[in-house]
Parts: structure tokens; sequence; C-alpha cells
């Protein structure tokens, strides 16, 4: 039998800085034969574990078919991402993953992709943008959709300058507060719902973020005409174990861990923004 | 497989068959003024003529004078710690001079345990622990080593407590399966059936003679008697749409008046299965080790995220605790996650009646 909580050794290759509290391990297995093995979905997770302090489940950002490296880009917000912070590149660790269901990228082929994340949201689905950009014949419009509380907290700034160059491509950035020089929206990216061109018939939306926006989101897509199985949205919730046992995640009748964190509107709507689910 | 009637004076024959078959046993017996499962390797140590009251926050033992060494309904401990231990370590790490990582997993030892007496109710919520920890996409191999080498025999319930609701929810009184032996207790002795090969290979070992015409009536009329004395009841097997459609309801409010958020409900439940994980280093920092332990949705920190408690209140608590165990472990296991054992009853420090609280809130009449 498997022990699926045993973790792996991994090092970090490489470590990047991309704001003040958010950094980007990448990463390969010590073991090139586990490397090998190693194979995950756009929306999936890894559990990282810091030596003598504990796991984490942190999403993975990099292309599934880089074969190289996986990337997981971390905001230090507790004990074990802090330590995380502090490793540097041919430092060991420790992982277990890939766990939970991605997102639905075959489903979205020929569709309006419009992703939509608000604070470090946009982690899960930069691995989506990404993988959009590199095959973007089998997609139709991309639209991207950034929020965050400050304009200092947008990370790959430069890479949505670059994304709004691109041809069928449409990106719209809001910071609640900006400085000087932003050169974006001031206020909430809900609010720029407006000026976004695309085809509700035809699209597969993928959000990540604060429980209220993409509540505040939902509601203007559904007015759209957008159905509830093409509205998906990644969920966060207490993990420890991360294959369905330790009951921590529990959405319902569901384990975020195992049944997501990726779930359509429609399956996720029942319990939706009710407190205390 | 019936196998015959084995005399209260052969017990003890029960217990050696089975050390023979190189299993350690482990019975009811009584400890601190409650009834739990210890090792045991004397008949003579059961506990005979000793009987439970059980009502919301009460449990009492008293002794009788009836022969009979199963005359109670359960203790605060289920068979749930012998397969899902309340705290375990999983795993070592240790980090040489040069940093590298070496990991590995610590398996509990591999124990022949036969649990004796356990109730219809505990192996409805051991199936459920099964489902959970072994039948999903990822099998838990530190339960499935304790499972594998499980010996259960059975006794049928004739002694339910006022707190008892197996009728209603269909897990008792009578143990119907998952058995290695089932016993029906009389005044004089037991009527012995083998569940499993290995049950029968042990029953083969006992002094057993014929059954009667009378026992077997016996044994019959006192489980539906057993059936028939259990005052209280869910409305309903599944409840699931009425609580969902019920969030709001005034009684959540009630309820968590009440509730301590003390967690006592969910150690003593048999079907629970919440645990936490955290990790412990050695003052020489030469290895960590990585263990679990029961945790409860009643803590503060079982939906603590970065920054926010999902759930922040005792309302929002107990309304997950009773959605789950009666609404969305329909979803998850196609059945309700409550065996009707009573246990949260009778050691909630307050009284709160599942029961009570399901028809309140999931209608039905009754109270509130």
């Amino acid at each position: 039998m498997v022990n699926a909580a045993l973790p792996h050794e991994i090092e970090v290759v490489e470590r990047i800085q991309e704001s003040p509290t958010i950094f980007t391990l990448r990463l390969r297995f010590t073991d090139p034969v586990q490397h090998a093995a190693f194979r995950f979905e756009p929306g999936q997770f890894n559990m990282l574990y810091l030596y003598g302090v504990g796991e984490v489940p942190i999403s993975i950002v990099s292309d599934p078919e880089d074969e190289k490296l996986f990337d997981h880009t971390i905001r230090v917000v507790g004990r074990v991402t802090r330590g995380l912070g502090q490793l540097k590149a041919r430092d060991r660790l420790g992982m277990r993953g890939p766990y939970g269901r991605g997102w639905p990228l075959k489903q979205a082929e020929g569709h309006d992709v419009m992703i939509i994340t608000g604070g470090l949201g946009c982690a899960p689905v930069v691995s989506v943008i990404n993988y959009v950009i590199r095959r973007r014949d089998r997609f139709r419009r991309l639209i991207i959709m950034q929020g965050v509380k400050h304009s200092d907290d947008l990370i790959w700034r430069s890479q949505y300058s670059q994304w709004s160059k691109l041809r069928d491509t449409q990106v719209l950035v809001a910071a609640d507060v900006g400085v000087a020089l932003w050169p974006w929206h001031i206020g909430r990216v809900t609010e720029l719902f407006d000026q976004v061109e695309f085809d509700p018939s035809q699209a597969m939306i993928m959000m990540c973020g604060p429980q209220g926006m993409m509540r505040v989101a939902v509601d203007h897509l559904l007015r759209r005409g957008v159905t509830e199985d093409h509205i998906h949205l990644s969920m966060e919730r207490n993990m420890h174990c991360a294959v369905g046992h330790c009951g921590h995640c529990q959405y319902g009748g569901k384990f975020v861990c195992q049944d997501g964190p990726v779930f359509s509107y429609a399956e996720a709507r029942p319990l939706f923004g009710i407190q205390g689910f | 497989m019936e196998a015959g009637f084995l005399p209260r004076a052969w017990i003890q024959a029960l217990l050696d068959a089975l050390h023979r078959a190189g299993y350690r046993c482990v019975g009811p017996q009584v400890r601190d003024g409650a009834i739990v499962y210890d090792t045991l390797d004397r008949a003579g140590a059961l506990p005979q003529g000793v009987r439970d009251r059980q009502g919301p926050g009460q449990y009492r033992l008293e002794t009788t004078a009836s022969p009979r060494y199963f005359s109670w309904a359960n203790g605060p401990q289920a068979l749930k710690p012998f397969l899902f231990a309340p705290h375990e370590v999983m795993w070592r790490a240790e980090r040489d001079a040069r940093g590298a990582i070496r990991f590995s997993e610590i398996m509990p030892a591999a124990e022949m345990l036969a649990v004796i007496g356990a109730r219809a109710c505990d192996l409805a919520a051991l199936r459920l622990q099964d489902r959970h920890f072994l039948q999903g996409k990822f099998a838990d191999p530190y339960y499935a080593a304790r499972r594998k080498n499980l010996f259960l025999v059975a006794v049928h319930c004739t002694h339910p407590a006022d707190t008892c609701f197996c009728a209603s929810t269909g897990d008792g009184p009578r143990a119907t399966q998952d058995f290695d032996i089932a016993l029906d207790e009389l005044d004089d002795g037991y009527l012995v059936q083998a569940g499993s090969d290995q049950g029968s290979m042990i029953t083969a070992q006992l002094p057993l003679a014929p059954t009667t015409d009378a026992q077997r009536g016996i044994a019959e009329q006192e489980a539906q008697e057993a059936a028939r004395r259990q005052t209280r009841g869910l409305p309903s097997r599944n409840l699931r749409d009425v609580l969902f459609a019920n969030l709001e309801h005034p009684r959540w409010e009630n309820v968590a008046e009440r509730c301590l958020s003390c967690g006592n409900c969910t150690a003593v439940c048999p079907t629970c299965f919440c645990h936490g994980e955290r990790d412990v280093t050695a003052l020489d920092n030469s290895h960590s080790e990585h263990a679990r332990q029961w945790d409860s949705c009643f803590t503060q920190g079982h939906s603590y995220i970065h920054g926010m408690t999902i759930r922040a209140d005792t309302r929002m608590r107990y309304r997950q605790w009773l959605t789950h165990k009666l609404g969305s472990w329909h979803d998850q296991y196609g059945r309700s996650g409550c065996v009707g054992c009573g246990r949260c009853i009778a050691w909630c420090p307050v009284g709160i009646d599942i029961t009570e609280e399901a028809r309140a809130i999931g209608g039905g009449g009754g109270h509130g």
C-alpha cells in the first residue's frame, strides 16, 4: 500500500523574490526517477514540508509540460511559509502530491477563457494563463482580470503589460489603493466587467480569490448569461492530510482537497457564500 | 453459521482459544466508574451484573444481581481508538549535516487484537470508518494495518440505555454483519454464532452444546424488547435536505447558547474521523516526527485558514457537526454518519441531545 502521507525529498533550484512578501520556489525531486514520474494539472497543489516545522498546501504555478522544474509561488502568512521563504538554492525540503482536481482546461478548449483573480488568488491561475498562451490556437479570447488591495501587491507586473499586447487578449487590473503612475483601475476588479468583451455562451470562467469578490463576479456572469457549469472557482480551506481523511477542508459533502480545490459554480452553489461552510 | 450454546462457566474457553490463535483480547471492564475495553485474560474480570444508567449529560454504573457480563449498553469508548489511534506518529524526517532529509514511515506494530463485546452500533460505525479510511482514492495504511488483524466478538445488545436509538437508525440492537463471532447472552450462557472463517476456527474449539428452541426464543424476544425499549429516535434516516433547508433556523442559536464547544461529542462519536497533524522536532534537531491526533470541528483551529476562521462561533460549529453527521454524510458515504449509540448525548457536559436537536431543526414535532 502506497503511503500517501509520506513526503519525498525535493530541492530548491532557484528562489525568486516576487514582492516583499511573495516569493517563488523553483523545485525538483532529488531523485531523478521520481522527478521524471511527476505529473500534475494546473490548479492542483502539493503539500510542501519544511523540516521540523510542518506541511502546507501550495498550488503549482508552472507549466505541466515543463519537465525540468516545478514552481510554487508563496506568500508569507504563517510559520511554515515564513520558513519556506528563507530557503535558498540547494536547500532541501519535503513534498507530496499532486493533489486535488485542477482547472477544466480540456473543457475550455474552443472557448473564451476568462480568468478572474483577487489578491494572491493569481497564483493558482497564473499557470492557466501561461498554459493558454503557450497553446494559444486551442482557445478563443483570453481575458485576464486581476484585483489587488494595494497596487504594490501586484506581482508579475511586467507580465500583465506583456499579456495585454497579445492578440485576442484583454487585461484588466485594479487596485483598491494605487500609488502614483499606477496605469490601471483604482477600485474593485469587479467594477470592470462592463469593459469585458467576451461571448457569454462560449466562455469558460476560472476564478480564485476572496469569497466576496467571487460572489460579485459570479452574480455578474450569471446575469450576462454564463451557465453555472462554465464558471469555475478554486476554494481555499484548512487542509492537513490532502487525501480526504482529516476532515478540515470539509465543504458540505465535499472535501476541498480531493473533490476540489477547483469546483464548478454549479457544484459549489448550495453552500457558496453561506457563513460557516 | 450458528455454532451452539456455551455455558457461562465456559466463557474462558473463548478467551483461551483466541489467545492460542495469537490474539490479545480486550474486553469490557470497569475503570474509573465507566465500562472501558482493556486487556482481558480472565473472564472473571468481565463486569458481571454491572449496568449503566445513561441520560443527557449522565453516565452512572450500578451493580445488580444479574449473572450477565454484558448487561450494559456502551461506555464512552467505541472501537474507533483500536483502529484510528487518538495519537500516532506517522513518519519521521532526519536531516544530516549536509542538509539532506530522509523520510521514513512509522507503521503500527501488527498486533492481532480480539475485541470482546462489540455492539451492533459500533460495528456499523466501523463499516463507516472502513469506508472513510480504506475505500477512498487513498487508503490509510495506519488504519489498514490495525484493521487487518482485528477479530470481533459481537454481543447482541439487550440492555439499551435511555440514550440509545440504534433501532431508529437501523444499526441495532442485533449485530447482523462484520463480526467473526456473535453472542446472544442469556442468564446461563451464550448462543454462539460464527460470522467468518476465522470465527468458525475459534468456535470449533469451544465446548458447545446444541441450542434449544427455548433459548433461541428468549434471545429473539430480548432483542425485540431491546428495540422496543428505546424511547429516543431520529425523525428520519435521511435528514440532509431538511437540515440544509434550515440553515437559518433559530434553533441553531438556541443550541449554541447551551453548547460549550468542548468537542466531547466528537471524541466519543464512533464515526467522527477528524484529526490534525503536527510536527515535533527532537531537542538536538537530529530528527522531527510528524504525528496526527484526533481533532474536533468544535475547535477554533479546525477551520482556520491564514487570517480567518471559517466557523468563528459555536452556532456555526454545532451546525457544521449536525449538518455533516446527519446531512452531508449521505453525499460522502451514502448514509447518515449517526449509528444511534447515544454517546454524544450522555457525554455532553450540558446534556445536548442530538435527537432532540434534529427533531427541532429537521421537523417531526417534539421539543423546541
